[in-house]
């Protein structure tokens, strides 16, 4: 099997077997999935190694998971905007 | 009772690879542990091994890789040590928390899961002990803060290059790629190969005679000859390479338009009117690089500031921190790159392997006197490539007057989005001028990442406040973490758990 499908937000996101999340959502186009607190301004990979945690997404319903470290599976459930918050 | 290894290995990059497989070959029952999923670290980060083996032609796995036959090498003996039950390789694992044991006794790593989703590996990884840990943390790319840079499309040079590696992804397809130092090369040329249009390198020094003379002067042939091969890479591929140029903004609303670029003097202060825009959808920024420190710093090793201004590790010839039972190499003991970091994991197994021979008097001695060969060898070896690094690090500075490019919104901390402006009224009206009374007033460097993006930014704005160079003690302000991974209340209440019970048996033990 070659091609992985989730869904982001419900709409559905296709990846190559092996593709992280990370950049399985930058091939799609996607380059934000993220607000920030404060601001609300959009984020998405950044440092691509684990190092930032820009790239925090909400993965089978577990929040604040790194997108460039988790590998996309197949019928993966993604979700924006959930407790991105260290003390959330 | 938990099995005590011979050595703990933190890291499966360069440095933690070569050390697991020569511990291994020297006898002693190794650990290695590493937040990935497969060995190889940053530098030979490469596709899913399941995946590239069932699509050969999809994935051509040692593409863009440089040294790649040494890595496999590597990976062969790893696998080798595996099936022999030698070395127990436990990858998707972050070491949390290191207690080092002191006196003879074994150190305790805490291991949390790198991914955290049901159905994940390692999803229970419990603890490591061993009698001797050899910290291979490596690096990542060191940032400065420019304006804009907080927008997507903006990456880490090494986070590009890693999405083109490890996925065979494009993060975009016009690239400006900015920062100073020999490893912008390497990003636009994968890049460019990959079909990016690379509109512009931009280097903030002028390191004269670097892809030619340079290299030769230090004695390092070997890099001389990849210096010719990317310059013969960029004329190719036709990207323009501006010495003494820097990405001074990035424009864009919710995402990279956008650069302006422009010229430099020495000191690194914008040359007014040299500003030129170009249209962009990538933004790739590097530095040099950070060691990651954070376990280092743990297990209350000794640190210094390396010529290149970056916190490292300070260890001895054999690679042995200030803690007894703690090693280092690689990145984490000055930035030298991975021919480097090969070579001082390897020295420093073999360093522990002579230690363990010389304490166990059942060992046959006569192994000692060729180990001994080896390992002299091998510091020498050491002495010439550190050589060559501190030369590169003295063509590559981070520019002086770097500050005068940010503008007081400019985010310096992602995470808290905390802005210059705040930095300087933390300054000017609360009188910090010190890393760490800007943090604790302004708070940079407490969010998600823990200072590890902005904390030389901050260190290095602190020092500029207070018209002195960086000190070790503001970059140790940034680089201390109370935990060196984010682990779940559960972990924490299960460490407590633990403890208690090690607590009670030490005085029932007593009574």
């Amino acid at each position: 099997m070659s091609e992985i499908n989730g869904t982001l937000n419900g709409m559905p996101i296709t990846a190559r077997a092996g593709q992280t999340v990370g950049a399985a959502l930058v091939a799609a186009g996607i380059t934000s999935w993220r607000s920030t607190a404060k601001t609300s301004r959009p984020r998405g990979l950044f440092c691509g190694i684990g190092v930032c945690f820009d790239c925090l997404v909400t993965a089978d319903g577990v929040p604040n998971q790194r997108a460039c470290a988790m590998p996309m599976r197949d019928g993966m459930v993604l979700e924006t905007g959930m407790g991105e918050r260290p003390d959330a | 009772m938990l099995e005590v290894f011979d050595v703990a290995v933190v890291g499966a990059g360069p440095a933690g690879l070569a050390a697991a497989v020569h511990a291994a070959d020297a006898g002693l029952g190794v650990a290695l542990v590493d937040a990935g999923s497969q060995p190889g670290g940053q530098f030979w980060r490469h596709p899913d091994e399941a995946a590239a083996a069932a699509n050969p032609d999809q994935f051509r796995e040692g593409a863009g890789q440089h040294d790649w036959k040494r890595f496999t090498d590597l990976r062969t003996r790893l696998n080798r040590h595996r099936g022999a039950g030698r070395l127990v390789y436990l990858p998707g694992r972050q070491v949390w928390l290191i207690e080092p044991g002191g006196h003879g006794g074994a150190a305790t790593l805490r291991l949390a899961p790198a991914v955290d989703v049901p159905g994940s590996d390692a999803a229970e990884p419990g603890q490591v002990r061993a009698a001797h840990v050899i910290l291979c943390p490596g690096g990542y790319d060191r940032q400065l803060p420019v304006p804009g840079w907080d927008l997507p499309g903006v990456m880490a040079a090494g986070g590009a290059q890693a999405l083109l590696k490890g996925n065979r992804t494009t993060a975009g397809t016009v690239a400006v790629i900015g920062g100073t130092g020999p490893f912008l090369l390497p990003v636009a040329t994968g890049l460019a190969g990959a079909g990016v249009k690379v509109a512009a390198i931009c280097e903030a020094n002028s390191p004269t005679g670097w892809l030619g003379n340079l290299a030769g002067a230090v004695r390092a042939p070997e890099k001389a000859g990849e210096g010719l091969a990317y310059a013969a890479a960029l004329a190719r591929h036709r990207i323009p390479y501006k010495v003494r140029t820097a990405v001074t903004e990035i424009h864009g609303t919710d995402r990279v338009e956008a650069v302006t670029i422009s010229r430099l003097s020495p000191d690194g202060s914008v040359l007014a009117g040299t500003g030129r825009r170009i249209a962009c959808d990538l933004v790739a920024l590097g530095w040099g690089f950070t060691a990651q420190l954070e376990l280092v710093l743990a297990a209350g090793a000794q640190t210094a500031v390396d010529a290149d201004g970056s916190l490292i590790a300070v260890v001895d010839n054999r690679m042995a921190s200030s803690v007894p039972g703690i090693s280092v190499a690689g990145e984490a003991t000055g930035v030298g790159g991975a021919a480097m970091a090969v070579v001082e994991g390897e020295l420093a197994a073999l360093c522990v392997a002579a230690g363990a021979g010389a304490a166990e008097t059942a060992r046959p001695t006569a192994a000692q006197p060729e180990l001994d060969r080896r390992i002299a060898r091998l510091q020498r070896e050491r002495a010439r490539l550190r050589e060559f690094a501190l030369a590169m690090h003295r063509a590559n500075p981070v520019p002086a007057r770097w500050h005068g490019w940010l503008a007081p919104e400019t985010l310096v901390c992602r995470c808290e989005e905390v802005d210059y402006g705040t930095l300087c009224r933390a300054h000017e009206e609360l009188g910090a001028d010190d890393a760490r009374s800007l943090k604790s007033f302004a708070r940079p460097g407490m969010g998600w990442c823990q200072g590890r993006v902005c904390g030389y930014a901050t260190a290095s704005i602190a020092a500029d406040f207070a018209s002195r160079p960086v000190s070790e003690a503001d970059l140790r302000a940034m680089s201390k973490r109370t935990l060196a991974a984010p682990v779940s209340l559960g972990q924490l209440a299960a460490l407590e758990f633990d403890d208690f019970d090690d607590i009670s048996a030490d005085k029932g033990s007593q009574e």
